[in-house]
């Protein structure tokens, strides 16, 4: 197998500043070091590999964004997006597992949390000690989460919780879950710890993508937490779709990363692959594939960069990040569906990537926004008239 | 104690070797850059040692171009403490005892206890500069180690020879070249990457030294020739040793 070449036709490697180049070749080497060896195998069993778990705390990869005070790394948006390209180069379950980690879970905290909440866990979440996941989605309740008929009520000093999740990224081998619920009607995040009595968190079998991923569903019956589990900073349905928009920002630059790891993984194959005495790289067909699947990568990585220097100036907006998402995982998918195709019979199988990334992909498209609530949404900004309702 | 890393840039291994124009070089244009594989080893064996005895500071040592910083802060982020680089524009055409008398005018101003090279650079592979700097230093030479301890004035190293594995003790100052197995190098870490950022990284303008060799030609190996099939199943076995014998003569 011929090393992994990233496509820059671009020369965008120039515009990165020399710190966001070594934190990206650092997470692609460990990738393609430690991770990918063993991807196939998990995907297959269905499993994560825990046992990589503190070498991505090693690495620093949960909340990189996080300030150094707490245990995080202080690095720009830039960077964490880097992050989230190498990550989903290997895998979307191990780029949703940084994700959920990092833009869900410890975001919210540094974010609305207590200085007591923020020195409990971060440090804990950054080093891996602490598995973190985050409720939001409801079995009725997915592109509309303010229905969500999850309820939080004060008894004394305590809240107590109840209500289902669905669809939670590591939900039953997290020790903490953000868990959104309606206090009084509105829309309110804490912080629950896993082993309370009445919640459990029974695993979503029998899928076929993301199959290198945990998801579960939440169940809290009757969950009580102390009234320190409330996150005080924030109130109504802004504090979860704040979050999503930092996971999104990630998944935007994550989709990059499959899409390459098809791209590179077809090239390759093609180039070698001879039909009929040429390569088949060497035909039409396959080359106006290669040009279209170029331009689409190449688009993607500007957008993924302007969105990027965007945020670390602080003025990126919910709409942009928006076309992010929805251009650059439809634009893998896609990738992932024509390489699939361009491999043969060999594309079905999990002994090339391709096939793993399109599956995988399947599931980035619907969730943090499906592509259609994404559509809406430009839509929305471009009309100034909602759609959506 | 006193620990300098010795490392050297070399293409990355996605690199196409293509020779210039003038044939006497490998054209760079596209050259993506890494460190040499066995000075990886040598920067963690140094970090390693440094943390072995509790004390002292790893200066990672190169003789490099002005602007390649990356790669050196890659080594600071690892766990180098500063380093050192002796800026030259004609870096990669340096002869080996050009680059280690560099090194050595460098190496004669830092007090060092420890000097750790990889055994060989991946690029021209030749596994002299260490010897050399350890010659001209009047130091031991301990070469290809695959282990190594060190105390009090001396270190005691496994060297992998033909033979089997050598148990070799040393004094202090000394040159130690790594082989593949003596650690695993470990990976830059968001947090190294951010501490390295305020590390000290010093330039040094090093005085020219002629080379004694020069490159005169930089030729790709000849394309492999086409291969034949003799013939199908045991009715072509004659064929076969036929060929093997007379045409290729390996028999």
């Amino acid at each position: 197998m011929d090393a992994y070449k990233q496509l820059d036709f671009f020369e965008l490697d120039d515009q990165y500043s020399e710190d966001e180049l070594m934190v990206r070749d650092a997470v692609k080497g460990w990738v393609g070091e430690r991770f990918l060896p063993g991807v196939m195998d998990h995907f297959e069993a269905g499993t994560f590999p825990m046992d990589l778990v503190p070498e991505l705390a090693e690495l620093g990869v949960f909340g990189p964004t996080t300030p150094e005070e707490y245990g995080g790394a202080g690095m720009n948006s830039v960077a964490y997006g880097l992050i989230c390209q190498e990550l989903e180069r290997g895998d979307s379950g191990l780029r949703s597992f940084c994700s959920v980690q990092g833009s869900l879970v410890m975001w919210p905290i540094n974010e609305y949390g207590s200085e007591e909440q923020k020195r409990e866990y971060l440090p804990k979440l950054a080093s891996g000690e602490m598995i973190g996941s985050f409720g939001l989605t409801e079995p009725d309740f997915g592109s509309n989460p303010g229905g969500m008929l999850t309820t939080a009520r004060k008894e004394g000093d305590e809240y107590v919780l109840n209500g289902r999740k669905m669809w939670i990224t590591n939900g039953s081998i997290s020790q903490i879950a953000i868990v959104w619920a309606k206090l009084e009607g509105r829309v309110r995040g804490f912080i629950v710890p896993t082993d309370l009595p009445g919640f459990s968190a029974p695993d979503h079998n029998h899928k076929w993508s993301l199959r290198a991923s945990i998801t579960s569903e939440l169940v809290l019956e009757e969950v009580r937490v102390p009234e320190t589990a409330i996150l005080p900073g924030v109130d109504g349905l802004r504090g979860p779709l704040s979050c999503l928009t930092q996971a999104r920002f990630g998944i935007a630059w994550g989709a990059l990363g499959a899409a390459h790891a098809c791209f590179d993984e077809t090239l390759n194959y093609q180039k070698e692959r001879i039909v009929f005495d040429k390569p088949v790289a060497a035909y039409q067909i396959p080359q106006q594939k290669f040009a279209n699947m170029a331009t689409d990568i190449t688009c993607g990585q500007m957008l993924a960069l302007r969105l990027g220097r965007l945020k670390d100036e602080g003025r990126f907006t919910a709409p942009q990040v928006s076309m992010a998402k929805r251009n650059n995982v439809m634009m893998a998918l896609e990738t992932a569906r024509t390489c699939r195709d361009m491999l043969g019979a060999n594309g079905v199988t999990l002994e090339y990537g391709v096939g793993r990334h399109m599956l995988n992909l399947e599931s980035v498209v619907t969730y943090e926004g499906t592509h259609d609530i994404h559509t809406l949404a430009i839509g929305a900004e471009v009309t100034g008239i909602m759609a959506y309702r | 104690m006193n620990i300098v890393a010795c490392v050297k840039r070399v293409p990355s291994t996605e690199a196409v070797a293509k020779p210039t124009a003038d044939g006497k070089g490998l054209d760079a244009a596209d050259f993506q850059y890494m460190i040499s594989f066995y000075d990886e080893i040598a920067v963690e064996q140094a970090v390693q040692t440094k943390e072995a005895v509790g004390a002292g500071e790893v200066t990672v040592l190169t003789l490099g171009p002005a602007n390649g910083t990356k790669e050196i802060r890659e080594c600071l982020a690892k766990g180098g403490d500063k380093a050192v680089v002796l800026t030259d524009d004609n870096w990669q055409s340096r002869d080996a005892r050009s680059t280690a008398k560099a090194l050595v005018a460098q190496l004669s101003t830092m007090d060092a206890d420890l000097v750790f090279m990889g055994r060989v650079a991946t690029d021209r592979d030749n596994a002299a500069v260490g010897p050399m700097v350890a010659t001209y230093l009047g130091w031991p030479c301990v070469s290809d180690v695959i282990g190594l301890e060190v105390g009090d004035g001396k270190g005691t190293a496994k060297v992998e020879t033909e033979a089997g594995v050598e148990t070799v003790e040393f004094s202090l100052p000394a040159v130690v070249t790594c082989q593949k197995g003596l650690n695993e190098p470990r990976y830059a870490g968001l947090k190294g990457i951010m501490a390295a950022k305020k590390k000290p990284l010093e330039e040094v303008a090093p005085e020219a030294v002629e080379n004694q060799s020069e490159v005169v030609e930089v030729a790709l190996p000849p394309a492999r020739k086409e291969g034949r099939i003799v013939g199908e199943g045991a009715a072509a076995v004659p064929a076969l040793i036929e060929a093997l014998q007379n045409e290729a003569k390996v028999l």
